[in-house]
C-alpha cells in the first residue's frame, strides 16, 4: 500500500471520528428543544461539556489534515463550498460558546439554549450538504474550483443535509439514553425511534439517488466483481437495524448508540467505495492532490507517534466521565 | 452590490478581522493556562487556599475564554482554504504538515485535558488534576511553537523548493523549514507577549478589587504575583523585541524601513523618528519629530552607519508604509509603560505600599487591557509589513486569493463581523462580570451553583466544591 492511500484512510478516519464524535453533541443540540427547561437540559448538556471540544477537534484535523496532505483538494473544495463552511463554522460558533455562556448568564439562558440549536442544526445540515455537493461534483479548471458559488444548492444536496441532520439526531437521542436518567432518558427513547426511522430512509434514499448522478457511481456499485463487495454494506445496514430498533425495544442503555456508531461507519465505507480513488470526484484522484512523499512521511512519524496516544487520553478522558451524568455533575 | 470592491481586499480584511479575534484569546489563554498551573502548583507545594481560591477564580474566566478560542481558531482552519486556495494549494505541503503537527500535538493535548482540568477535580485526585492543567498549559505552548513557524516560514521562508507545478514543497530538512531565521525570535517574543498580556489583566483585575478593599488576601496576592511578573518580563520583552527587529532588518530590510518611516536612504546615519504622519503620496514623514542618529545606533549599532530607505525598493514591492509605522510605535509605546509599571511596582514594593499606593493600582487597571492592544499591534506591524507578499518575497498577496467574486467575500465579511461583535461580545462581557466579582474565600469552580440552584447547576460542584475544606493538599486522595 502506498503512502498516499494510507493517508487517504487517515484522513477518512478523522473525518468518521469527527463525524460521530461531533455527530452526538451536535445531535443532542438538534433534540434540544424537546427537552425540559431545567434538569433534563442540564443533564444533556453536562453529558458533552467535558468532552465537545475535544470532539471538534477532529474537525480541525479533518480540515488541516486535508489541508496537509492534499492540498489540491483543500483549495478546491472549499471555495467549492464556500457558503455552507462559512454558514457550518458560524454555527459552530454559536453552539460551541453556548455551552459556556448558558451558565454564565441565567437570565438569557433561553436564547443561549436556541443558539445551541440553532447553531448545532445549521453545522448538521451544513456539513451533509457538503458532503452530498462534493459527492455531485464539481466543476473544476486548472487546478482551482471553476464553477459559481451556488453550485452546491440542489435536491440531492439537500436530501444529504437533511439525512446527516437526522444521522445525528439519531446518535445524539441514543448517547443520551446512555448517559441520562428518568426523564431525560425517557425523552430520549421517545425520539430516538423517529431518529432512527429518518436517518435509515434517507440513507437508503441517499444511496438510491447517488447511482444516478453523473460519474462513475453505477460502476462502483453494481457492475461485477465490486457489487460483491459492496453488497455487505446494505446487508450489514440491514442486520444493524434490526439489533438496533430490538435494543429500543428492550430498553437496552448502551447498545443503541454502539450499533448507530456500527451504522455511520457503514455509510463511510459506502461512501469509500462511491468515491475512492477520487477526493474530488471523477476530477482528481488522491495521487493527484497528494503532497510529496517527503511532506507524508513527515507527518506519518507524527500520527504514528500521536494518534495512539490521543486515543489513549481521549478514551480516558471519557472514562473519567464515564457513567450516569446525574442531575448536580458526576459522582 | 459589493461588485465595486476588490475581492482580494475583501478577502484580506476578513483574515485580518477573524485572525485578530482570534488572536486575543490565545494571547490571553497561553498566559492564563501558565497562570493557572503556577497556582495549583503554588497550592500543592504550600497547601495555602489563597492558591486555590485563585485558581478557582481564574478557571472560569479561562473557560470562556478557552471556548471562544476554540470556536474562533476553527474557522482558522478553514480561512486558508476558503479565501486563500491558491495560496493552500501552492504552500500546503510546506505549511500543512506544521499546521498537522499543532493539531496533533497541541489541540488534541489542550481538549483532551480540558475537561478533566475543568469539571474533574473531585474525580481524579489532586495529582491527575495538576497533570491535566499541566498539560493544557503545555498544549498552548505546544500549539504557539508549530503556529508560530508556520508564521515565521511565511516571512523568511528557508528549506523548501519549488516544484514544477508551482507548489512549495520541502526540500532536504524539515529542520531548515520549521527552524526558519525568524522563528526563534518570534515565538519568544510573542510568547513573552501572552505572559504579559496575562500578567497585565491579572494585575488590573487584582488593582481593581484592591481600591475596593486593600485587605482582600486574594487581590493582593495576585495583584503582587503580576506585578512581580511585570518588573521582570517587561525589560526581557523590550530586549527580545530589540533582537527580533534586528533579525527583521537582516531578513526582511523593507519591513524595518516601514517601521522606521524611512522613505530615504540615510548614507550617514539614520535618525530615529519618533513621531510623525507618513504621507506615502509624497514619500516623506510629515511633522515628524526625530533624534539624529539614533535609529542607526539601535540598528546597527554605529551612529553613522548607512541605512537603506525605501528609495531603494520598487514601489511594487513595498509594504504600506502608515499602518506599519503607527501600529509598530504603539507595540512599543506600550512595551515603555509596561516596563514603567513593573518598576514603579519595584518602587512601591521597596516602600512598602504595593497595596496602598491608589494611583499605581488606577494605572493598573488602565493598563489591564494594554496587553491586547500591544498584541495586535504587534500582529499588524509584521503582518502588513510583509505585504505585498504571503511568502515573502515569493509569492504575492494578489497571487494568492481564492477565485472567488467580491459580493460572496463581503456577504461571508458581514457575517463574521456581526457575528463575532455580538458572540465575542456577549462573551467579553460575561467575562468582565465575572472580573468584577470579588474572590472569596472557598470560591467555587467552573459552573457551580452562582448560577442556580445547586440541583440544576453545572457539573462542577462534586462534594468536594461544595464544602472546599475537605479537599486539602493534604488530605488523602
Amino acid at each position: 500500500m502506498d503512502l498516499t492511500v494510507i493517508w487517504a484512510f487517515i484522513i477518512a478516519f478523522a473525518v468518521f471520528a469527527y463525524v460521530v464524535m461531533d455527530g452526538f453533541d451536535l445531535g443532542i443540540g438538534v433534540l434540544f428543544p424537546a427537552f425540559k427547561v431545567g434538569d433534563e437540559r442540564d443533564q444533556a448538556m453536562n453529558s458533552i461539556a467535558p468532552v465537545w471540544d475535544g470532539n471538534e477537534t477532529w474537525l480541525v484535523l479533518g480540515g488541516g489534515g486535508l489541508l496537509a496532505a492534499f492540498p489540491l483538494a483543500y483549495a478546491i473544495i472549499l471555495p467549492a463550498t464556500y457558503p455552507l463552511i462559512i454558514i457550518m463554522l458560524l454555527g459552530l460558533v454559536f453552539r460551541g460558546v453556548a455551552f459556556e455562556f448558558r451558565w454564565r448568564d441565567p437570565d438569557h439562558r433561553a436564547f443561549w439554549d436556541f443558539a445551541f440549536t440553532a447553531g448545532s442544526f445549521a453545522a448538521a445540515f451544513s456539513q451533509g450538504m457538503i458532503l452530498g455537493a462534493l459527492l455531485q461534483g464539481v466543476e473544476v479548471a486548472d487546478r482551482a474550483y471553476a464553477g459559481s458559488w451556488f453550485d452546491w444548492f440542489t435536491p440531492y444536496t439537500l436530501l444529504t443535509g437533511v439525512g446527516t441532520v437526522a444521522g445525528y439526531a439519531l446518535l445524539g437521542a441514543t448517547w443520551l439514553i446512555w448517559k441520562t436518567e428518568h426523564g431525560a432518558q425517557d425523552m430520549a427513547y421517545r425520539l430516538a425511534k423517529p431518529a432512527a426511522i429518518a436517518t435509515l430512509g434517507l440513507m437508503a434514499a441517499v444511496s438510491l439517488y447517488t447511482p444516478f448522478l453523473d460519474g462513475q457511481y453505477w460502476a462502483r456499485w453494481f457492475e461485477m466483481p465490486n457489487i460483491l463487495f459492496a453488497a455487505q454494506v446494505p446487508l450489514l445496514v440491514l442486520v444493524l437495524t434490526y439489533f438496533l430498533f430490538r435494543g429500543l425495544h428492550k430498553k437496552q442503555e448502551a447498545a443503541p448508540f454502539l450499533i448507530s456508531l456500527g451504522l455511520f461507519f457503514l455509510g463511510m465505507a459506502g461512501l469509500g467505495i462511491s468515491m475512492f480513488p477520487y477526493i474530488v470526484p471523477d476530477q482528481i484522484t488522491i495521487w493527484d492532490a497528494a503532497v510529496p512523499k517527503s511532506s507524508q512521511i513527515f507527518m506519518l512519524v507524527g500520527v504514528a507517534i500521536t494518534v495512539p496516544l490521543i486515543l489513549v487520553y481521549t478514551g480516558w478522558a471519557y472514562w473519567v466521565f464515564r457513567g450516569k451524568v446525574g442531575t448536580d455533575g458526576y459522582h | 452590490m459589493f461588485e465595486q470592491f476588490d475581492a482580494i481586499l475583501l478577502a484580506r480584511i476578513q483574515f485580518a478581522f477573524t485572525i485578530s479575534f482570534h488572536f486575543i484569546f490565545p494571547a490571553f489563554s497561553i498566559g492564563l493556562a501558565s497562570y493557572l498551573a503556577v497556582l495549583e502548583g503554588l497550592w500543592l507545594k504550600t497547601g495555602k487556599q489563597v492558591y486555590m481560591d485563585l485558581f478557582k477564580y481564574w478557571i472560569k474566566i479561562f473557560a470562556v475564554t478557552f471556548a471562544m478560542g476554540v470556536v474562533s481558531g476553527i474557522v482558522m482552519s478553514y480561512q486558508f482554504g476558503t479565501n486563500w486556495s491558491v495560496f493552500s494549494d501552492k504552500a500546503g505541503p510546506v505549511i500543512g504538515p506544521l499546521m498537522a503537527y499543532e493539531v496533533l500535538t497541541a489541540f488534541f493535548l489542550e481538549a483532551g485535558f480540558l475537561g478533566v482540568m475543568l469539571f474533574g477535580m473531585n474525580k481524579v485526585g489532586k495529582k491527575l488534576h495538576f497533570t491535566a492543567t499541566l498539560m493544557v498549559a503545555i498544549g498552548t505552548f505546544i500549539s504557539a511553537f508549530w503556529i508560530l513557524s508556520v508564521n515565521s516560514w511565511m516571512q523568511t521562508p528557508t528549506g523548501h523548493l519549488i516544484a514544477a507545478n508551482g507548489q512549495f514543497v520541502p526540500g532536504d530538512s524539515w529542520w531548515d523549514i520549521v527552524f526558519n531565521p525568524s522563528f526563534p525570535y518570534r515565538l519568544f517574543h510573542t510568547l513573552m507577549a501572552t505572559y504579559l498580556t496575562t500578567a497585565f489583566v491579572v494585575g488590573g483585575v487584582g488593582a481593581w478589587h484592591l481600591l475596593k478593599d486593600k485587605t482582600n488576601p486574594h487581590a493582593r496576592k495576585m495583584f503582587s504575583m503580576a506585578m512581580w511578573m511585570a518588573a521582570l518580563v517587561a525589560p526581557v520583552q523590550i530586549f527580545a523585541g530589540d533582537l527580533h527587529g534586528l533579525n527583521t532588518l537582516e531578513h526582511q530590510p523593507a519591513k524595518v524601513m516601514a517601521m522606521e518611516g524611512h522613505y530615504d536612504s540615510h548614507p550617514d546615519g539614520a535618525p530615529l523618528i519618533l513621531f510623525g504622519i507618513p504621507n506615502s503620496e509624497d514619500k516623506r514623514v510629515d511633522y515628524k519629530i526625530e533624534i539624529p542618529k539614533l535609529s542607526s545606533l539601535i540598528l546597527k549599532h554605529d551612529l553613522n552607519a548607512p541605512l537603506d530607505g525605501l528609495d531603494t525598493i520598487p514601489d511594487a514591492d513595498e509594504p504600506p508604509v502608515g499602518l506599519v509605522f503607527w501600529s509598530f510605535r504603539i507595540m512599543v509605546g506600550i512595551g515603555f509603560a509596561m516596563l514603567g509599571m513593573g518598576l514603579w511596582s519595584l518602587f512601591a514594593r521597596f516602600r512598602k505600599k504595593l497595596y496602598d499606593w491608589n494611583w499605581l493600582h488606577r494605572s493598573a487597571i488602565l493598563m489591564g487591557p494594554a496587553g491586547f492592544v500591544a498584541v495586535i499591534a504587534g500582529w499588524i506591524t509584521t503582518e502588513v509589513g510583509r505585504q505585498p507578499y504571503t511568502i515573502y518575497g515569493l509569492l504575492r498577496t494578489t497571487d494568492s486569493a481564492s477565485p472567488l467574486a467580491a459580493p460572496a467575500v463581503a456577504a461571508s465579511l458581514i457575517a463574521f463581523i456581526i457575528v463575532y461583535f455580538f458572540v465575542f461580545g456577549a462573551g467579553t462581557w460575561y467575562i468582565m462580570r465575572l472580573m468584577s466579582k470579588v474572590p472569596q474565600d472557598g470560591e467555587k469552580g467552573v459552573k457551580s451553583t452562582e448560577t442556580g440552584p445547586v440541583r440544576t447547576a453545572g457539573i462542577a460542584p462534586g462534594p468536594a466544591q461544595k464544602d472546599p475544606p475537605t479537599f486539602k493538599p493534604n488530605s488523602a486522595e
